[in-house]
């Protein structure tokens, strides 16, 4: 199944992604080429196959780490807003959001 | 001794421990030969000030007869995909450009308390997306044995700077292929551990998954030594594996039982799985291997055939996955509480939209588009899903070559460097020259690239050695005795004697 | 009790926000203190700065298995995170880690009773989350500022099956989650600060018709509001039927001001959310071992409490269950009732004199002026006979207004102590029969009336100390039937 120009816009409005046309029709292409190498994998049968999403659990059982109710964080606001694009009294500034 | 910056990472700890030379005296001395050689790119920042700090403040204390640490004093540099507090950290990208981070990664602050000093930070391709490094916001890096050709990537600032002698090492990550392939078009030596060896904290992320940590050097023995203080459990990574801190100089040194001064590898199984050899593949990196290969069976070490049958489905289940967590990783970067933030918008989306739009480069945004695909609604099952169903009989595969062999040898690429934009027309055909590389990245197993030879033009041909699961020890000995028998790693390319 | 409004039958499911009540935040080692400066309790992994990573809170896994034990629920042995991705300025990541395909509570069943009408309302599941940050709209010069000290607060998101059929029963399902949460002390159950919010999922259809297209309401912090916005929702949504047009599924907001919902704006592609498993966090696994570990250390629950109130104490059903509307109050019952070992009086008086006072102060039981263990030494001395229910009450007063603290000491001193010397009681009757000979007389004569004069008098006489059923008693024993 090959994308459609509508697809790459939908997929780049969901990237958050501002594409100039002729990159759009530069990433059609690239896409497609893409899925036609992808096409191959789609053919192998894994069914009863469990996915591998960690590495490590083709080990051993891979079990989340916890850790402790703690406060180890002190304020750090100067330090964290040092390469902020726009702030005023402590607050991250972005064009009004209209809910 | 010889000139200092043929010095290795082991001789240098050496000389600076019995103060035959002094950390100042060998950092001034790098730091001219980088200025030297800028026209390489290999650094994004450099950071001579806070180093000559750092070198003098060891120096000091070793001259009040402090015991050190083997590592004190010992220049080396940063992939700019690690953040560093003092240092600007930009990943490569324009969306980073001048961002400074509150904290240093793990990787950067254990390297410094084993006494290392950081000159600054390396270039590398955009999130380490790439393997050539030319996807850089900040320009290309050259190869030092032939400028006009690629060094690899994504750590390709790691492995010219310690290929061009500017470094006795480097860090670098690995994510795909990106210390082992780097290392193999530069002819230097790289590892990538075991998934969960070092420490991700800090590490700018590309595809979480997937994304190691490892040291570019000179030898096997200076990676041994870089890969022990680097490593270790970290509670700040939840994939962070549980073990005791190793030392791999050590396990490098283990004597194989059954073996001899002349036969250092009696005993050991070396696989060689057949889709690593492909007609495809070309001649000179074929032969070159071969030849390396039997360099291995001289001494005392026995080849096997084996077999990796889904060694080229990697490359699609690799290019689904990969991107898919990166386009979730990069979601972060929407020009809100730090990076580029386009300067002209009409509102909140479309600052989202041209804020990423400008900071990020081509590469990085076709994998965001091909991820946020391959995540969307409709297809999660029959891309991302079936991928890690696949990287599964992949990980199946290996356990299975390890029944019949103790490492895996084969080629890093298919081919040596190549030229400057020569994969500019075809960015998506560049994938297919990771097929060697991925296998071990997906089933987050060690693997290496050794200097093996030269092929076409001269260019530096890397073996590939691929492990069991925590078995960097046995990788490091076998590259090590491969390494005490030739001189491969320890060549020199023109014009950087 | 599915009451039709206008022919309809009313379907609603509720999700509900609670906070949970750690010191740290789910992923990271910030406080969660409600109400600091913009942005100091944001550290660099609730910001999303490059390199940073998640580690999961014990302490949020060890509240989501209380309440899930406490609903009845299955404890997933393995549960999995997941990324939802979206784009918002209150979410730095991207993305939120949640819980998707397998979330770590699963099931269970929340009892409610609207009036005499009791149901049990079944729950789907409840999945542990990170909350988002907070946009502040009226904010500086045009733009919204962003404050993410809320970022990555450890949220439990309890979700209910579509099985309330009335706003009062969405309400009083509401009262009794919150009543739960906060009874474990897993949530402090604090709604004007969001601690505790609730999405409504509201459709309508015709009696036996297939469910109709619901409409979310979102972000509800109080029950009225819950109860106004659903009432409000309804009717449109009826209305629109009615005019034969469609419902189409969307997120709305209530407006308190206007009492209106109105579809949200944003978040309009939001319902791609791209959920994968999170590749920095590996399965949490809750061995056998943990759950009854929480199971040990979960408070005594109300329905198993009130049982035991009206098994041991003689409570009936409604006493045993004012007595445990919450853990305070039912901490309170019990040290009165061990106080007093008059566990019925004690809960009459919690209903009535404690209750009218806390209700018209608008207190709660945390700081009533008087505790419980003064309130059982009144109640002795009221079933002991020492003091009238009427004097105790005086008593009372004197306590509530902080007179002083001893029992025994009010009653001395404002002479509330009743007079049962019967031979200090006799005389005083002789006296009152002796000084009222025409009252005696008409007594005699079949005047009821002129008895209690004669009891007023003897209370008089006693300066209102005698116990009046004792001096009624003794008057008519002298004076023999009429």
């Amino acid at each position: 199944m090959a994308l459609t120009p509508a697809d790459v816009s939908r997929i780049a409005h969901l990237a958050r992604l501002d594409l100039e046309p002729a990159e759009s029709a530069a990433m059609l292409g690239q896409l497609n080429g893409f899925f036609r190498i992808v096409e191959q994998m789609s053919a192998v049968d894994t069914s009863g196959v469990e996915p591998l999403y960690t590495p490590l659990a083709a080990v051993h059982a891979s079990e989340l780490r916890l850790r402790d109710d703690r406060v180890t964080e002190g304020d750090e606001r100067a330090a964290n807003q040092a390469s902020a694009p726009a702030v005023e009294d402590g607050l991250f500034l972005v064009p009004k959001v209209i809910e | 001794m010889t000139a200092l910056h043929h010095e290795g990472v082991a001789a240098l700890g050496r000389a600076l421990a019995s103060r035959q030379v002094s950390s100042v005296e060998v950092v001034s001395h790098l730091l001219g030969r980088i200025e030297a050689h800028r026209a390489l790119g290999t650094f994004l920042h450099l950071d001579a000030g806070r180093a000559l700090e750092v070198a003098r403040s060891i120096d000091e204390r070793r001259a009040r007869g402090e015991s050190l640490a083997p590592l004190a004093g010992v220049p080396i540099a940063h992939k700019d995909i690690f953040v560093t507090k003092g240092a600007p950290s930009t990943a490569g990208s324009k969306m980073l450009a001048g961002y400074e981070s509150p904290f240093d990664a793990t990787v950067v602050s254990r390297l410094a308390q084993a006494g290392c000093v950081s000159l600054g930070k390396l270039n590398c391709d955009e999130f380490a997306m790439g393997s050539s490094n030319e996807n850089s916001a900040f320009g290309p890096v050259r190869n030092p044995w032939d400028t006009g050709r690629v060094p690899g990537g994504s750590s390709g600032g790691s492995a010219a700077a310690v290929a061009a002698r500017l470094l006795p090492a480097a860090t670098g990550t690995d994510t795909g292929g990106s210390i082992r392939q780097p290392a193999s078009f530069s002819g230097i030596t790289g590892i990538k551990p075991t998934y969960g060896v070092c420490s991700r904290w800090g590490m700018v992320a590309f595809a979480s998954s997937l994304d190691q940590a490892g040291p570019l050097a000179r030898s096997a023995e200076d990676c041994a030594l870089l890969l022990s203080a680097m490593s270790g459990f970290d509670e700040r990574d939840a994939t962070s594996a549980q073990r005791p801190p190793q030392d791999f100089d050590a396990q490098m040194r283990a004597r194989r039982t059954g073996a001899s001064a002349s036969k250092p590898l009696a005993g050991l199984r070396i696989g060689l799985p057949r889709e690593f050899f492909p007609a495809a593949l070309a001649a000179d990196v074929g032969a070159t291997v071969r030849a390396a290969l039997a360099a291995f069976e001289g001494l005392g070490a026995t080849l096997v055939d084996v077999s990796l049958p889904r060694t080229e489905l990697s490359i699609p289940v690799y290019y689904i996955i990969a991107p898919a967590e990166a386009s979730s990783n990069l979601g972060r970067f929407d020009g809100v509480r730090y990076g580029h933030r386009a300067a002209k918008y009409v509102d909140l989306l479309d600052m989202y939209k041209k804020s990423r739009a400008e900071g990020f480069g081509p590469e990085v945004k076709r994998r965001i588009m091909i991820g946020t695909y391959v995540l969307s609604h409709g297809y999660y099952d029959a891309y991302y899903l079936q991928a890690q169903k696949l990287r599964r009989m992949i990980a199946d595969d290996f356990r299975q070559c390890f029944t019949q062999c103790d490492v895996i040898a084969g080629p890093v690429a298919p081919t040596v460097a190549w030229k400057l934009g020569a994969q500019d027309d075809d960015p998506v055909a560049a994938y297919l020259a990771d097929i060697f590389t991925l296998p071990a990245s997906l089933a987050g197993l060690p693997g290496m690239s050794v200097p093996a030879g030269f092929g076409e033009g001269g260019m530096p041909v890397g073996l590939q050695l691929i492990g069991n699961y925590f078995a960097e020890g046995e990788l490091l000995r076998a590259a090590h005795a491969f390494q005490q028998a030739t001189d491969f790693h320890a060549r020199v390319p023109e014009g950087f004697q | 009790m599915s009451a039709l409004v206008r022919g309809y039958e009313v379907v609603i499911g509720l999700e509900t926000h609670a906070q949970l009540s750690t010191a740290s935040k789910i992923f990271s080692g910030a406080s969660t203190a409600f109400g600091a400066a913009p942005n100091t309790q944001a550290c660099a992994v609730d910001l999303a700065l490059p390199g940073t990573l998640p580690v999961m809170n014990r302490g949020a896994v060890e509240r989501a298995i209380q309440f899930g034990l406490a609903v009845g629920a299955k404890i997933a042995p393995l549960s999995i995170f997941a990324r939802k991705n979206y784009f918002y300025p209150d979410l730095p990541k991207g993305y939120q880690i949640s819980q998707y395909e397998i979330p770590v509570v699963q099931g269970g069943t929340v009892d409610i009773a609207v009036g005499e009408h009791r149901k049990t309302v079944r729950l789907t599941r409840a999945h542990l989350e990170e909350d988002a940050g907070k946009s502040l709209h009226e904010e500086v010069h045009g733009m919204t500022g962003i404050d993410l000290n809320r970022a990555g607060t450890p949220l439990l998101e309890i979700v209910s099956e579509p099985d309330m059929r009335s706003s009062a029963e969405a309400v009083a399902y509401a009262r009794e989650l919150h009543k739960t949460v906060v009874w474990l002390g897993i949530c402090d159950g604090n709604m004007q600060e969001g601690s505790f919010r609730c999405d409504a999922n509201v459709s309508v259809r015709k009696p036996g018709a297939p469910f109709g297209t619901r409409r979310e309401i979102k972000n509800l912090n109080s029950f009225k509001f819950l109860q106004q916005a659903i009432d409000f929702e309804v009717q449109w949504q009826i209305d629109r039927l009615e005019d034969g047009l469609p419902i189409e599924q969307a997120t709305v907001l209530f407006n308190p001001d206007s009492g209106e919902t109105r579809a949200m704006r944003s978040k309009e592609d939001a319902h791609d959310y791209r959920y994968f498993p999170d590749p920095d966090l590996p399965p949490l696994v809750i061995a056998p071992e943990w759950v009854e570990r929480a199971r040990r250390e979960m408070p005594e629950l109300p329905g198993a409490m009130a049982a035991r109130f009206e098994r041991d104490d003689g409570l009936s059903a409604y006493d045993a269950s004012m007595m445990t509307q919450s853990l305070a109050f039912a901490r309170y019952y019990e040290t009165a009732r061990d106080g007093s070992k008059q566990p019925k009086l004690v809960a009459n008086w919690l209903m009535g004199e404690l209750s009218k006072r806390l209700n018209t102060q608008g207190r709660d039981l945390g700081d009533s002026p008087v505790a419980p263990t003064t309130l059982a030494a009144l109640i002795a001395r009221v079933a002991d006979g020492t003091v009238s229910n009427s004097g105790a009450r005086q008593v009372f007063d004197a306590l509530w207004s902080g007179e002083g603290t001893d029992v025994d000491g009010l009653i001395a001193a404002k002479g509330l102590k009743q007079l049962n010397d019967t031979g200090a009681m006799e005389k005083i009757v002789d006296e009152v029969i002796a000084a009222n000979a025409k009252s005696v007389e008409e007594y005699r004569a079949g005047k009821g009336k002129a008895f209690n004069a004669l009891v007023g008098q003897v209370m008089k006489a006693s300066k209102g100390q005698a116990n009046p059923a004792q001096a009624s008693e003794l008057l008519k024993k002298k004076l023999g039937a009429p």
